[in-house]
């Protein structure tokens, strides 16, 4: 075996655009699957010198000790209009926000309206795990219809509790919106095909094509109480339905780019 | 004969948790119980024949914990995970 190790035979190794720094994430989160091919695309594009990410609260609050680029922290939901700040300032460099759906779509859900509805030039990651992971597995605008967490135990109740946001169809509705995508994470095929869709995010910024987001569906382990496996099947048999994926909104300037 | 690969683990990162030896195509791996990383978890390990160097386990793992090698043949020449 140890004669196979060498550099001439090498498939597959950590990004070189990841820090040594290993992650906080529970075993088996898929948060670590969507940092892992954020990193391997700024690799990839050669961007790691001059991109700058932006934090959210919420689980990724420590991603900036992962990657090895720049980065800030928002405060909570606040990332997106700190990009649009950094982006306005730093044209030339490319600039991300990695937000959960407790960041994004509860108590930011203003600033990324505005942001996509402005068509700021920033790309947006965008983590739909279903419930509020960091604080305790809390209901999230994006909890499913008879979903438990632990503050809907019995199951969210669409009457008193509204029903949840499908983010990325709601955004593709507006102009400034170029890019606006849904993926998943739950298994090799769909990671490829993630991979694929935040390498598009970040042509359409590079390129000064406008808004670009992708959302991920993405398991929490801990919070859902399953294990890492049957959290991949969980997402399939019960977000995918809810939430399908697809091409939202692809601006007619990105379908000409051809990406 | 399928290609012959091996991977290598990095106890700094892996988790245990498992996402790669569920997807292994071959399903060569499993959690070695008789070790613990710093981090206080059973690390993953190739525990019999039938590696092809395929990189799945690498493209499943949250924690990038995996280094994937494949042998160079004509037949079968590397595919890079994610591709
Ligand atoms: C202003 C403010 N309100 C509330 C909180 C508590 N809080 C921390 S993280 C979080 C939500 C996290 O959920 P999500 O964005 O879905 O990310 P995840 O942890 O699931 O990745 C909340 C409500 C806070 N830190 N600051
Ligand atoms: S709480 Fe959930 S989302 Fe947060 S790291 Fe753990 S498994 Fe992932
Ligand atoms: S490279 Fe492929 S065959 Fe080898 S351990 Fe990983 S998943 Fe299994
Ligand atoms: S997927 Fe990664 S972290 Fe999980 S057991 Fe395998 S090597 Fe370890």
């Amino acid at each position: 075996m140890a004669t196979l190790m060498v550099p001439e035979n090498l498939v597959y190794e950590r990004p070189h655009s990841f820090t040594d720094a290993p992650t906080h994430y529970c075993p088996g989160c898929t948060h670590g699957v969507a940092h892992r091919l954020i990193a391997e695309v700024l690799e990839e594009m050669n961007l790691t010198e001059r991109t700058i990410g932006v934090a959210p609260v919420g689980c990724a609050v420590f991603a900036y000790n992962y990657f090895d680029t720049d980065f800030v922290e928002a405060a909570h939901g606040r990332a997106p209009a700190m990009a649009t700040g950094i982006k306005r300032c730093l044209p030339d460099h490319i600039v991300f926000t990695y937000q959960g759906d407790g960041d994004l779509a509860s108590i930011g859900m203003g600033e990324i309206v505005h942001a996509a509805a402005r068509g700021e030039n920033i790309t947006v990651i965008f983590i739909n795990n279903a419930n509020y992971g960091m604080t305790g597995g809390q209901m999230a605008p994006t909890t499913l219809p008879g979903m438990k967490t632990t503050s809907s135990p019995d199951g969210r109740d669409v009457e008193t509790q509204g029903y949840p946001i499908r983010m990325a169809e709601m955004l593709a509705t507006l102009d400034g919106a170029g890019y606006v995508v849904r993926r998943s994470l739950h298994d090799p095929a769909n990671i490829r095909k993630a991979k694929k869709a935040i390498r598009t995010a970040f042509e359409v910024q590079e390129r000064k094509l406008g808004f670009s987001m992708v959302e991920l569906l993405s398991t929490c382990p801990s919070n859902w109480n399953l294990t890492p496996v049957e959290s991949l099947k969980w997402l399939e048999e019960h977000m995918l339905p809810f939430y399908p994926l697809g091409d939202y909104k692809v601006a007619p300037a990105v379908a000409a780019a051809k990406i | 004969m399928p290609a012959k690969g091996t991977i290598e683990v990095n106890d700094l990162y892996c988790k245990g948790c498992e996402l790669c030896v569920a997807a292994c195509p071959p399903q060569v791996l499993a959690l070695d119980m008789e070790r613990l990383t710093p981090k206080g978890y059973h690390p993953v390990h190739i525990v019999k024949e039938g590696c092809t160097g395929c990189a799945i386990c690498a493209l499943v793992c949250p924690d990038a914990a995996i280094t994937v090698y494949r042998e160079v043949t004509k037949a079968a020449a590397p595919v890079a995970a994610g591709g």
